[in-house]
């Protein structure tokens, strides 16, 4: 797949991420939608599994789905140069964006009627992120483990009542995964 | 020195940010509302409205519009650079343990634990950004409740929780209708 790196595959790559990620609202998981469709079905870089695959490892790994997704298909793609077209076509819309906002958000706020729609808006935004809440914390809730229930009680009222720092809860977290699939792993080598 | 300080704040968000999207949001809030004062509660509402309204993950978002409000455009490629950094190691590892193994029981262990503790930050980053619509900061008594902003997020909740409406269109909703109730008043 290397060999594929040259100047108009590294263009593509670059065009393709700084097309998608401009016109991407919603977030990770529709821009991985918007990807499939360019790079598997539109280009033929790969196929669906691998997609899939690299879906998942994107959402696996900290930071921010688009960007994560971004390195793995160039990498994937065109080596290092790939994965740094990539990531710089992924990062370029909102980097841009986001700059003019800012500089005219001062302005912007100061005015009566546009601070008085952005108040609203903050209606709307808290609606929207409990919305998404009670979609995620269902699914906890479904998989009727009582350890993750209690993990998602616990961490809340640490968060909101105790204000404990959000990096101590998500170590915490993920140290008691690892106790449990070490357990998990025992188990099955004793039975 | 400013500079530092958003490069390794920034970094702390990108690599303690999993899952997505919203898990990003309370690391946000704790580095920049908090641990920082960088942006008082009601910016940073705002911020997460104008993430919300524009194309690009939350975390770059911030990134720019935090580094540019601190020191200026070099401020905010740097505390971009400083968010996909973890990024980048990480998944590259991740990739080759992949690819070597097909196989990350370990993993998604971790991931199975680490998700119910990201609702919890969301849901309480969340709150606290209903808080700040319905007090503005102030104490919790019932002259300085908002009443609008919390009939606005009422109706909000209802039309996407049980109609399925879009969020950018009941966002926009939400603006206009209380630009028109102040207008009217």
């Amino acid at each position: 797949m290397r060999k594929k790196t040259d100047g108009q595959t590294l263009a593509k790559l670059f065009f393709s991420m700084l097309y998608i990620s401009a016109f991407t609202f919603g977030g990770g998981f529709v821009i991985i939608t918007f990807m499939k469709r360019k790079f598997v079905d539109g280009l033929h870089w790969m196929d669906d599994q691998e997609m899939l695959d690299l879906a998942a490892l994107a959402q696996s790994s900290p930071g921010a789905i688009a960007v994560n997704a971004a390195i793995l298909v160039g990498w994937r793609v065109g080596g290092f140069l790939g994965m740094a077209a990539a990531v710089i076509g992924t990062i370029l819309p909102p980097l841009i964006i986001l700059t003019v906002i800012s500089f005219f958000y001062a302005a912007f706020a100061a005015n009566p009627y546009v601070s008085l729609v952005l108040k609203g808006m903050q209606s709307g935004v808290a609606a929207v992120i409990l919305d998404v809440v009670c979609g995620l914390g269902g699914d906890v809730l479904k998989t009727k483990s009582v350890i993750h229930v209690l993990v998602m009680i616990g961490a809340f009222c640490a968060t909101f009542f105790f204000g404990v720092n959000v990096i101590y809860i998500i170590l915490a977290a993920g140290l008691l995964g690892v106790v449990l699939a070490l357990k998990q792993h025992e188990k099955g080598a004793t039975a | 020195m400013i500079y530092l300080q958003l490069f390794w704040s920034f970094l702390q968000i990108g690599l303690f940010s999993i899952g997505g999207g919203y898990a990003a949001m309370p690391l946000i809030q704790a580095q920049v509302v908090q641990n920082h004062p960088w942006l008082n509660m009601s910016e940073f509402t705002d911020l997460v409205t104008i993430a919300e309204m524009t194309p690009g993950p939350i975390a770059i978002n911030s990134a720019t519009f935090v580094g540019i409000r601190i020191a200026g455009i070099p401020g905010a490629l740097i505390a971009t650079f400083g968010c996909i950094l973890p990024s980048l190691f990480i998944v590259s590892l991740l990739a080759f343990i992949y690819y070597r193994y097909k196989k990350l029981s370990v993993l998604q262990s971790v991931l199975a634990s680490l998700r119910p503790a990201v609702v919890a930050l969301i849901a309480s980053a969340g709150l606290s950004i209903l808080l700040q619509v319905a007090l503005g900061g102030q104490t919790l008594a019932a002259e300085n409740l908002n009443f609008i902003g919390l009939a606005l997020f009422a109706a909000a909740f209802l039309l996407l929780r049980r109609f399925k409406w879009n969020p950018i269109l009941v966002m926009c909703l939400c603006g206009m209708g209380n630009l028109l109730v102040g207008l009217l008043r």
